[in-house]
């Protein structure tokens, strides 16, 4: 049996599959105290920020409330671009579900300050990316965001 | 000093601040999908219900019938022993009558109320029961200690499942 | 072992929705421990940390999600998960870090955040069942609490005008509480209560603790550190812990057996010999007016068929015999599961410390027990915590 093929009736009483086949539930995740902020700003103005904790010198990427380091209460705000530097990437070419997509996706981690932010790539084929290469963000139009991490489109290599 | 300074943070929000998109929220539902594997005793219970029948397991050990059917004592943490039939009939421990469905919506006017009830099962040892629901009967009639007997669905409906049982009803 | 002690208590506010996150929720209960103790993070060796089934915050393996919300950064960090008894389970964990010798101090943080779970909490509990035997009939823990409710009225002919006392006591009390959803909330009636909506009989709806968000924490310290840090350390004086068989409707539910294994064992390593002229402190779980009375019952701290009358004494009042839930418990504060068992231990840090505000017991309370109970009405955990008073 391939690992995606299913039983979808009770065999011989060996296997029980229920008759509500999915889980019958869903979540409702907020964004929390420093996350309500982040995306306020990612929304209304298209800005990424991020917190710095003065002691142990490191600015945390999406902002956060604390310093997981020292457990310092976090309000230094900074502005940090929206140019980061290509730290990892890969290439997608299957669906959740097994089938291959149409189009290869490039995802990214990006190096913004000092966190590190998972996002697609786009604007570029495989052969153009290399790691340590700057990439930026490009913005969904003002009217379309909502105040998510989706409302940065992808981020595409920086050619100067 | 004084336990208030100690109570930080925990900021309440309306369901009114969510809905209106002031407060940025992320919705995702769990993409998954299960098939147990039954095991040998409780694959025995339901090709037996699938059969119309009600089997549990004897112990070894301490003399007990056990329903559902175990492979091992979970008393005395021995394999159990022979399979025997026990009658599908049974005692009301205990039972709710329920206005709400698992996920706590509310059940329609004109809509039966689930009766989930514990139903000693007669032939087990006393006491050992399994979780079912009450049906033909009117909520008030409902007793601690009344006689219930199994109503089954049709054989050709009947799929190896605990709901083989439609209800128990008053005998 | 070594003896163990209590040094700093903290907790977020509960809330029915909370703008925080997991992991902001278990830093500012996390955080405010630390400052009630005078400490610094880097001044934890290990972090004990609890939380109820990862569905509910909707983050599966959400020890790891949470660690560093939880002071866990590069720290030996384990989480422990017993559903509801969770809350008290984690610092009977956590003891044992410090009482073998391993750590001088631990962190134990508990955290819920259950209005992520959509369309209600309940539906969640689902799962929790057998998959095969239960899960077809569509059941979730009202009922099963229902079941065991109204198994626990008749044997000894309690009323639903009983169970809704206690309830009220707790709701009420829980105004008191700087942290509660109700706080300086207008007072409910018994009245209120029995006729609040029913949900399933014999439960209804101001009968059940209210679905919440909150962390709670507590530090944990050796005997030389807690006495360089603190001139009023609470001693852990017993832990125990006890599951019955999942099995849950082949055992007769009008009495919590477990609780009791649980107690005794917790009572012998305290050495307690008659917990009920000992203890000057209850803070038996709550999920549900009649659990409280069911509990007390299964912790020896009042005798079986017996809890209704003292109740209607008064023997539980503040100024009783016995003060039960002086915090409001789950009813009155709020229920944010794994949370909700650590409110209770914060409770008694703050009342043997002589720092609950309005709440204080009075007559300088020397000895006070906290349980928790969950899983499949199985397991209790119980810890007994208590100050020399000079």
């Amino acid at each position: 049996m391939g690992i995606l093929e299913r039983i979808t009736k009770n065999v011989d009483n060996k296997y029980w599959y229920p008759e509500n086949d999915t889980f019958p539930v869903k979540n409702r995740y907020t964004a929390g105290v420093a996350g309500q902020k982040f995306f306020q700003e990612l929304k209304d103005n298209g800005k990424i920020y991020g917190t710095t904790c003065a002691a142990c010198k490191l600015t945390f990427v999406p902002a956060k409330l604390f310093c997981e380091q020292c457990f310092a209460e976090l309000d230094d705000w900074v502005d940090v671009g929206t140019t980061g530097i290509l730290w990892s990437w890969t290439i997608a070419y299957k669906n959740k579900d097994d089938s291959k997509k149409e189009t290869p996706t490039l995802l990214a981690a990006i190096r913004l300050a000092d966190g590190l932010l998972v996002h697609w790539l786009g604007e570029c084929s495989p052969e153009d990316v290399e790691i340590g290469m700057p990439v930026t963000a490009v913005f969904k139009d003002p009217g379309e965001r909502e105040g998510s991490l989706l409302d940065i489109g992808h981020f595409k290599p920086v050619i100067s | 000093m004084d336990h208030k300074e100690f109570i930080r943070g925990g900021t309440a929000l309306s369901e009114d601040e969510i809905k209106s998109g002031k407060i940025f929220v992320e919705e995702d539902a769990l993409d998954c999908r299960y098939a147990w594997d039954t095991g040998v005793a409780i694959g025995r219970y339901l090709a037996e219900l699938k059969k119309g029948k009600i089997i549990a397991k004897k112990t070894n050990c301490c003399d007990r019938i056990m329903i559902p059917p175990r492979m091992f004592c979970e008393l005395c943490y021995r394999p159990s022993g022979a399979w025997t039939y026990v009658q599908d009939t049974g005692v009301v421990n205990t039972f709710s009558i329920s206005n709400i469905y698992y996920d706590a919506s509310r059940v329609p006017s004109g809509e039966p109320n689930p009766m989930p009830a514990v139903i000693e099962i007669d032939g087990a040892s006393k006491g050992m029961g399994i979780m079912h629901l009450l049906g033909e009967v009117k909520p008030e009639d409902v007793k601690i200690g009344m006689k219930v007997k199994a109503v089954w669905k049709p054989e050709s409906e009947r799929t190896g499942s605990i709901t083989d049982i439609e209800y128990f009803k008053p005998y | 072992m070594r003896k163990v002690a209590v040094v700093g208590a903290g907790m977020t506010k509960f809330a029915r929705r909370a703008l925080e996150t997991p992991k902001e929720l278990s830093y500012q209960a996390s955080k405010a421990a630390l400052d009630s103790a005078g400490m610094k993070l880097k001044d934890i060796d290990c972090v004990a940390h609890g939380s109820a089934p990862d569905a509910f915050d909707g983050i599966h393996q959400k020890g790891e999600y949470l660690a560093d919300g939880c002071g866990g950064w590069n720290k030996p960090t384990m989480r422990v998960f017993v559903g509801g008894a969770t809350g008290v389970h984690a610092i009977a964990h956590g003891w044992y870090h410090v009482a073998s010798g391993l750590a001088d101090t631990c962190l134990v943080v508990c955290e819920e955040k259950m209005s992520s779970a959509m369309p209600h909490a309940q539906a969640f509990f689902l799962t929790i069942f057998d998959a095969i035997t239960e899960r077809a009939l569509g059941l979730n823990l009202i009922w099963i609490f229902a079941l065991e409710m109204k198994r626990y009225m008749e044997r000894y002919g309690y009323t639903k005008e009983d169970m809704a006392l206690s309830a009220m006591k707790n709701k009420n009390q829980g105004l008191k509480h700087p942290a509660s959803q109700f706080y300086g909330g207008n007072e409910l009636t018994v009245e209120d209560i029995l006729n609040s909506e029913v949900m399933a009989s014999p439960v209804s709806r101001l009968d059940v603790s209210p679905v919440s968000d909150g962390a709670a924490a507590i530090v944990l310290a050796s005997e030389r550190t807690a006495r360089r840090l603190t001139d009023k350390p609470v001693w852990i004086e017993g832990v125990g812990w006890c599951l019955d068989t999942a099995y849950w409707a082949t055992r007769d539910l009008y009495y919590p057996r477990y609780t009791e294994i649980a107690a005794r064992k917790a009572y012998k390593m305290a050495g307690i010999r008659e917990p009920h002229k000992e203890i000057n402190i209850a803070e038996p779980y709550d999920p549900f007016g009649y659990k409280q009375l069911h509990h007390m019952e299964g912790l020896l701290l009042s005798p079986k068929g017996k809890t209704v009358e003292l109740l209607r004494d008064g023997h539980f009042d503040m100024d009783g015999n016995l003060p039960m839930c002086p915090s409001g418990g789950l009813l009155g504060v709020g229920n944010p599961i794994a949370a909700a068992g650590t409110l209770k231990l914060c409770e008694l840090f703050w009342q043997l410390r002589g720092e609950a505000g309005e709440r204080q017991v009075p007559g300088n309370p020397r000895l006070g027990v906290a349980q928790a109970w969950g899983d499949l009405m199985q397991v209790s955990s119980v810890v007994v915590m208590g100050i020399n008073n000079a």
